[in-house]
């Protein structure tokens, strides 16, 4: 019986020996099909495809290219907005209400038409199911109980917004191209909700196809969502039903890799058409491999350092205007975030309306020893700074640490995991942080907002914005803000905002480094791919391949 | 069969109730550890859910709907109950029911593990009879030296290396993943094992493929395996060659294969059995570091994936299918011992 064993064995032996020298002889086919788009990206921050709910990078590409919105921001002037469904608007003599006229003739891609009630039904879900994003709608005055009368539609294609005050009309329609005021296949959800029992907190006897959603899709943008499968892949296929161009492609596939080396590696063996998450090592890389090619676009996403103001020393002025010139920001922008980001020391993004662009502070070791003698401190002090493990803020926080020593200060880093770090910092119990923000909408308030409001100081806050976070109590600055809202003509707004751009400049706990830049490297046969100004606007269907 | 005293009734049932007694508490221990360091880590599990940007009433509707305002035991008691219905939740992260996840990635796991195994153990069990044999060779070092770099070369940067020899350069097998993109819609799996699945759907183009996509890490999961396997063999035939039923049978004039592989080994099998079973059982855990490096969708990324984002009833749930994993893979191999030895069995 033995002997059996071992002839087998001897047999099995020999088949896999066999088997890999098949797999040597093989020949390598590393090419994707000539009609689909294959993108490798890290998709795992997303946990929901419902535009009502939906709140994460990765899902606001999907929804921005899966649904149309009334309004979209134009691509070649981010500080205006242009129709999608919308085929023009009006707003009233008292600011207050706005009139959508939509395009004749629009269809979902399930072949049903878009109306004006598809319109308002959409917004009336989104404000009833108040998830995350829902806020983008409700700051105008809408609740579970007014909004059908706020958002209605008065014949097929006519949709009437009533907002609550006479806000800036650049504000009102920066906040619908957001794509939680992405418009839903009313007919098509409804006939997916789940009936749900009411309670206090939520007021609705079902969940307006939530449930569905989730990972579902009811949408009319140039694709149409075919598939998500949570950290492996979401597949998008081309709509028949598009009123506008229709998509090059019939099909794009975004490919759960979390790796840049990885990424690079498939890139270079054709596996896949597109590399989306790139380090600075491996950009480099690409963009000198002659086969490849690559792109960029700045996106609204500042990384900064911040200053909590519960730590006595940290809250010297002097202290915050030092720390300024202690970051060697030459350094920084020519190796840990070149390619990738770009030096820039205001909390509005370039591309925003009323950005500021100058960047007035220097690394300078003498200005930042003088300022911290006059207040005290010119033999330094110790202070700790919660760092998330990964790149780029690890290496910005050690250079920091570095620069920070040749002034006296010693820093001690606190390394931990992002969510760890996240808690942390929302209790208020760190002495700095390291972050970034990304703007929920493309206006400037949603930067402004966080940056310079701070409603209530107290530990019982409950608008937790950074600010907030750094214990930063500013009431003139936050009624500032509020009122930029109400400026409606334009100019004058993007005036004050750049006032209180300074203002941070100069005064604020926050130290601003940086702009993201987005990458993308691709092969030489893939066309037309630009990365837009935003997350939702990085539009796929103008591509093609070769 | 039939030993010279049956085993009573009542010893039977003692076993069984023994046994019983054994994994329930290994179950209850395992859940309440999980859970409570699951609550003790610093973070906020509602951020995993909603993200850092959530306005502050939605954070505190979601943390009264997952039950976080409770107080822990409560919170545990709850967690218990539903997992005796067979109710694990549903995961943050993927919006699914922690088990049709997990249905999902494990067989991924499984079949990676299964095909490792086998690798280390057709190449491992005969390098360790050779270096038994021909102790002190050439071949007794060069044997010691593969299991010497198995055991200390971290596995991610073996992964990483020989992705980038056997994949980037040489373009002989196939880019991280399970399955090529092209089949990814033309390809329906049914039981979850791709091998076996295009074996039997006939697909030889899918087989190809997913076993281009498959050899490597398979390869070196096999290869770690093997380092461990054939030390353990080496030791145990050696521990057999030395026994005297070997000299009889070289008196009585058997061929040294025969000693070798008839006796000797037959002998050894038995403690190589809960070697191999064991090792089988670590693979089956989910290798983490090799299912990152292979974008391998199995039950470890799974739970890493999880277990970053704070979401805590698929960590729960994961570890629930990994310590079923232990005990059952523990009981077959006891039953397999009791098959393979004899003496076991009449104890």
């Amino acid at each position: 019986m033995m002997h059996k064993l071992n002839g087998r064995l001897r047999l099995l032996t020999a088949s896999a020996a066999l088997a890999m020298v098949m797999a040597a002889t093989a020949p390598a086919f590393a090419e994707t099909p000539k009609d689909t788009l294959v993108e490798a990206f890290a998709i795992d921050d997303v946990i929901s495809m419902d535009p009502g709910e939906a709140f994460e990078l990765t899902a606001a590409e999907i929804t921005g290219n899966t649904y149309s919105m009334l309004v979209r921001l134009d691509i070649n002037d981010t500080t205006k907005v242009v129709g999608d469904l919308a085929d023009s608007w009006t707003v009233s003599d008292d600011g207050l209400t706005y009139t959508f006229k939509l395009k004749p003739g629009l269809k979902f891609a399930s072949g049903n038409p878009v109306t004006a009630a598809d319109v308002a039904w959409s917004f009336e879900r989104a404000v009833k199911l108040d998830k995350s994003p829902a806020f983008i709608l409700t700051q105008f005055g809408l609740n579970g109980e007014n909004v059908t009368e706020k958002a209605k539609a008065t014949d097929d294609t006519t949709f009437v917004f009533t907002v609550d005050q006479p806000y800036a009309p650049s504000f009102v329609l920066n906040c619908l191209t957001a794509t939680v005021g992405a418009v839903l296949d009313k007919k098509l959800v409804l006939e997916n909700v789940k009936p749900v029992t009411p309670t206090d907190e939520y007021k609705f006897d079902n969940d307006f196809g939530n449930e569905w959603l989730k990972t579902g899709y009811a949408g009319s943008g140039p694709f149409k969502l075919r598939e998500w499968r949570a950290n492996e892949v979401i597949v998008l296929e081309r709509n028949e039903n598009y009123y506008g161009e229709q998509a090059k492609l019939a099909r794009v596939i975004y490919r759960h890799m979390k790796e840049s080396s990885g990424q690079r590696l498939a890139l270079e063996a054709g596996d896949i058409d597109v590399a989306r998450n790139l380090e600075p090592g491996d950009f480099d890389a690409v963009s000198k491999n002659a086969d490849l090619a690559t792109t960029n676009a700045p996106k609204g996403t500042v990384y900064y350092i911040s200053l909590n103001q519960k730590n006595a020393n940290l809250a010297k002025p002097e202290v915050r205007e030092a720390f300024k010139y202690l970051v060697d920001y030459d350094a920084i922008g020519s190796t840990l975030i070149k390619g990738i980001g770009e030096i820039h020391q205001s909390f509005l993004p370039k591309g925003v309306l009323g950005a500021l662009d100058e960047n007035p502070y220097k690394f300078d070791v003498a200005k930042a020893k003088e300022l911290l003698a006059k207040a005290g401190l010119a033999d330094g002090f110790t202070v700790t700074m919660d760092v998330r493990n990964g790149q780029p803020v690890t290496g910005i926080a050690e250079s920091f640490q570095q620069t920070l020593g040749q002034a006296g200060v010693k820093l001690e880093i606190i390394p931990g995991d992002g969510k760890q770090t996240l808690t942390k910092y929302r209790a208020r119990n760190h002495d700095m942080y390291i972050g970034q923000w990304g703007m929920d909408y493309f206006d400037p308030n949603s930067n402004a907002e966080t940056f310079t409001a701070n409603p209530d100081n107290s530990d019982e806050g409950k608008n937790k914005t950074l600010a907030w976070r750094n214990a930063w109590d500013v009431p003139e600055l936050t009624k500032k803000t509020k009122d930029a809202l109400l400026e409606r003509d334009s100019a004058k707004r993007a005036e004050t905002y750049k006032e209180l751009q300074k203002t941070v400049l100069g005064e604020s706990p926050f130290v601003i480094i940086f702009q993201q830049t987005e990458v993308a490297g691709y092969r030489g046969n893939v066309k037309g791919l630009k990365l837009g100004p935003s997350f939702d606007t990085n539009f796929v269907a103008g591509i093609s391949k070769e | 069969m039939g030993g010279r005293r049956r085993a009573r009734p009542a010893k039977i049932m003692g076993a069984v109730l023994r046994f019983l007694v054994i994994v329930v508490t290994t179950y209850l221990g395992l859940l309440a550890v999980t859970f409570f360091i699951g609550r003790v880590i610093p973070i906020d599990p509602v951020l995993a859910v909603l993200g850092d940007r959530a306005p502050t009433h939605v954070v505190e509707r979601t943390r009264e709907a997952m039950g976080l305002n409770l107080p822990l035991y409560q919170q545990f008691f709850i967690y218990v109950r539903q997992a005796l219905t067979g109710d694990f939740g549903i995961s943050v992260l993927t919006t699914n029911p922690v088990m049709t996840d997990i249905r999902r990635v494990f067989p991924a796991t499984m079949e990676l593990a299964t095909l490792g195994t086998l690798i280390g153990a057709i190449f491992g069990v005969p390098l360790g009879v050779l270096a038994a044999v021909k102790r002190g060779s050439i071949a007794d070092q060069i044997v010691r030296v593969i299991g010497l770099v198995g055991y200390s070369v971290p596995i991610f940067w073996l992964a990483l290396l020989s992705l980038l020899v056997f994949y980037a350069r040489l373009k002989w097998v196939a880019y991280p993943g399970r399955i090529d993109i092209v089949f990814e819609y033309t390809f329906t799996p049914i039981t979850g094992f791709y091998l076996f699945d295009a074996l039997w759907q006939r697909q030889w183009d899918v087989l190809w493929d997913v076993f281009r996509h498959i050899i490597l890490p398979a390869s070196l999961l096999g290869y770690f395996s093997l380092a461990y396997i054939s030390r353990m063999t080496r030791s145990f035939m050696l521990n057999e060659l030395q026994q005297e039923y070997i000299v009889a049978a070289r008196a009585k004039g058997l061929s040294e294969t025969r000693i070798i592989w008839g006796h000797a080994l037959r002998n050894a099998a038995v403690p190589l059995v809960t070697v191999i079973a064991l090792s089988y059982a670590g693979l089956l855990e989910g290798s983490v570091l090799t299912e990152t490096v292979f974008a391998w969708p199995g039950l470890g990324l799974y739970i890493t994936n999880s277990l970053q984002n704070a979401d805590m009833n698929a960590v729960l749930g994961g570890t629930i299918v990994i310590g079923s994993v232990f005990i059952g893979i523990n009981l077959l191999s006891d039953l397999l011992y009791r098959t393979l030895d004899p003496r076991t069995r009449q104890r």
